[in-house]
């Protein structure tokens, strides 16, 4: 029998039955709407994970660091003890970095500057860590909801304050349990005002002779001392606010845990004393300045294993986090799995359904098999017939499965959301079905209901037509 | 075994059975349904097999239709041995050289006349348009054209043996095997069907084997009588009475049983 013919046979079959057949098709439903809404919320929450980590822009960030660096400890153990020894590797300067810039891929690549400091606002003093942004973190996706504007050049004595910093100037303390500050709120008293900022300046020894003259150097060689040697100046500079943000400083924002930030150059400017100094100094050749980190913007994701392996070879540690993000991806794939066995549960469930289904139709149907091969069905007739009558139901179920269960998911997004906003928290899209998920659910409701169809068709083929024709 | 030849119509052996046997356990006994019947049957034969309920006749008419398989002996139908046909080639062998009439019609319930008619053709495989004027004629020749549309719920006994009989002729068979076609059918609308059973015997040249347990039917309309008896082939005889119907066929109408 042809497709066609065998079709319009099979839903002329289901129509006969149809309160039985409609039931068998509403389970087939609930199975495909389980199974979508059990893998939806397993990808929704996914999705959910990944803007977050996209949010904090370092998606697409190698950070590197020198091999001398004591900091990077543990990470790629082996792979250090194979690569130059710490005393012989390369040392994070100027020049490196703009070898590094200039690797394919790389958009751009700024040191990390960051320190400790004291800024007094209404001449109250305040310690915390101040940090320097490159100019393209305009663009980054941490800083869209900052309030007020961004550093207006590269230079100017600006700064942007991290929601918490802000709220400790104002003499707010935090509310412990559920963040509730209102950003804009924050800004507005403090945007325009003055910050002033002390910090300690490092000068070349011989340029300058301070009270504060040190010598670093264990066993200095002559030539080195000069160079090996340098002052630290106490500074203030003036900062105007010009912005709040909405960070989360215990995100994943590691390298730039600061509260303060300040633009790059103008930081740079300032040869504030770093907590690496000391180290570098004895082997820094120039003026040039030493980074503890330098961070490296490449063209995208795909992008950064390739770029990390280069920086390698260079020299260099690196660290990335989709490293962080590979372990999270692995429990999501593990989610999914989990959360798809427990969505296709109802789908056998469902198929033992059709069995059944189709069992009782060939009993009811035995003389109506009977005739029809007496007339001259072959088997192969008779049980493409059976099956195409269970996979008519697994479409059919197949496909009012996936609009239920993306209505399910609808409602709980929807019921998430009205929560989620008397909390006074941002909406979220938990929940998603993705096209390949509502082609993937329909083929897979068609193959298990095929497969429930295995038996019964066999039998119904098999059946003996004289002892059918007998059958009243 | 096999009475005189006396057909009419001198065609070559249409069946062929030979020291054929059905047997089969119903519980520890061994039912010998049919138990060593050898017999021949004509190209263009009307042949009637009588016999009481449990006699066999069915069974071999199973055996001839490719229902059911010998448990031994053979039967040849246009020189093929359907003992020895897969369960593949016995279906096309019912769909393109048997056409089949049953005394419960067994058309189906959920299709309409015309759908019923067509089914053979589906499986044949033929495309719609040619499945609806073969469909269309078949019934327009057994009287039931403006029925086409209604099922078969909604037809008097003798409409649904007609529209089995369309059925039955779709696929050209050169075979038609009756059991019992009119024994859920008053004697009137039994002769109508009769009637045209003997029309395609002698229209359409088509070999008739009829199963029936009424003796005066046979008589009326078969050329020839066999008679079986616990399986076994207890008389075969040619049927005068039949041929002088025959001779001038239009007054059968008019006969009473």
């Amino acid at each position: 029998m042809k497709l066609p013919d065998l079709t319009e046979l099979a839903l002329r079959n289901l129509r006969e039955s149809l309160l039985r057949n409609s039931l068998t098709t509403i389970g087939i439903s609930v199975g495909v709407a389980s199974l979508v809404a059990m893998l939806s919320l397993g990808i929704g929450l996914q999705q959910l994970a990944s803007r977050r980590l996209m949010k904090s822009g370092l998606f697409d960030t190698v950070v590197v660091t020198s091999r001398r660096d004591l900091r990077n400890f543990g990470r790629d153990r082996e792979e250090e003890r194979n690569g130059p020894a710490p005393g012989e590797s390369r040392i994070l300067d100027e020049p490196t970095r703009i070898e590094i810039e200039h690797l394919p891929d790389v958009v751009e690549a700024y040191p990390d500057i960051r320190f400790i400091t004291e800024l007094r606002y209404n001449d109250k003093p305040h310690l915390t860590a101040v940090a320097a942004l490159p100019p393209s973190a305009k663009t980054n996706d941490a800083f869209e909801g900052v309030q007020g504007h961004f550093f207006s050049s590269d230079t100017a004595p600006e700064a942007i304050l991290q929601k918490t910093f802000a709220e400790e100037l104002l003499g707010k303390t935090p509310k412990p349990g559920l963040d509730e500050t209102n950003v804009a709120e924050l800004a507005a008293p403090l945007l325009g005002k003055e910050l002033t900022m002390r910090y300690a300046q490092r000068e070349a020894a011989q340029n300058a002779p301070s009270p504060l003259r040190r010598d670093d150097s264990p066993s200095p060689g002559d030539g080195d001392l000069a160079s090996a040697a340098y002052s630290v100046v106490s500074r203030e500079q003036k900062l105007k606010i010009v912005g709040v943000a909405d960070l989360d400083p215990e995100s994943m924002r590691g390298p730039t845990r600061a509260r303060v930030f300040l633009p790059l150059k103008l930081a740079e400017n300032l040869h504030a004393m770093q907590p690496t100094d000391l180290r570098e100094i004895s082997r820094s050749a120039s003026d040039q300045p030493v980074y503890s980190s330098v961070s490296v913007r490449v063209k995208s994701p795909a992008r950064i294993r390739a770029t990390e392996d280069a920086i390698k070879k260079m020299g260099f540690n690196t660290f990335s986090i989709l490293d962080a993000t590979r372990s999270l991806q692995q429990f999501f794939a593990v989610l999914d799995l989990f959360l798809g066995i427990f969505g296709s549960l109802a789908l056998a469930v469902a198929s033992i359904g059709i069995v059944n289904t189709l069992v009782m139709a060939i009993l009811e149907r035995r003389r109506e098999i009977g005739i029809m091969k007496a007339i001259g069905a072959s088997d192969g007739d008779v049980k493409k017939l059976f099956f195409a009558e269970a996979g008519a139901m697994g479409i059919l179920g197949g496909f009012v499965g996936v609009a239920l269960g993306w209505a399910i998911g609808q409602v709980i997004n929807l019921g998430t959301n009205v929560y989620l906003k008397r909390q006074s928290l941002p909406p979220e899209h938990f929940w998603s079905v993705p096209w390949w998920l509502v082609g993937a659910a329909i083929l897979f409701a068609f193959i298990v209901s095929l497969a429930a169809g295995l038996y019964p068709a066999g039998r119904a083929a098999r059946l003996d037509p004289v002892q059918a024709l007998r059958y009243e | 075994m096999g009475g005189a030849d006396k057909s009419p119509q001198n065609g070559s052996a249409a069946i062929h059975a030979e020291q054929l046997c059905r047997h089969y356990r119903m519980g520890a006994t061994l039912i010998r349904a049919v138990d060593g019947v050898t017999l021949t049957v004509r190209a263009g034969e009307f042949v009637a097999l009588l016999g009481s309920s449990g006699s066999g006749k069915s069974s071999v008419l199973n055996l001839i239709a490719g229902l059911d398989r010998p448990t031994s002996g053979s039967v040849v139908v246009q020189e093929r041995d359907l003992a020895q046909l897969s369960r593949e080639e016995l279906a096309r062998y019912r769909l393109h050289t048997v056409g089949m009439v049953f005394q419960s019609f067994n058309l189906i319930a959920s299709m309409t006349l015309a759908e019923n008619v067509e089914l053979p053709l589906r499986f044949a495989e033929i495309e719609r348009g040619k499945r609806d004027s073969l469909a269309c004629e078949a019934l327009g020749r057994v009287g039931l054209l403006g029925r086409m549309n209604h099922r078969p719920s909604e037809l008097s006994g003798g409409e649904q043996q007609r529209a089995a009989l369309a059925r039955a002729l779709i696929n050209r068979p050169q075979l038609l095997l009756a059991d019992e076609p009119t024994g859920n059918l008053d004697s009137r609308t039994g002769t109508e069907i009769m009637n045209m059973v003997r029309e395609f015997n002698q229209q359409l040249g088509m070999t008739v084997v009829m199963v029936t347990h009424e003796r005066a039917l046979a008589e009326r309309y078969a050329e020839r009588l066999i008679f079986l008896a616990d399986g076994k082939l207890v008389g075969d005889e040619s049927n005068s009475i039949a041929a002088d119907a025959e001779a001038g066929h239009s007054s059968a109408d008019g006969a009473r049983l």
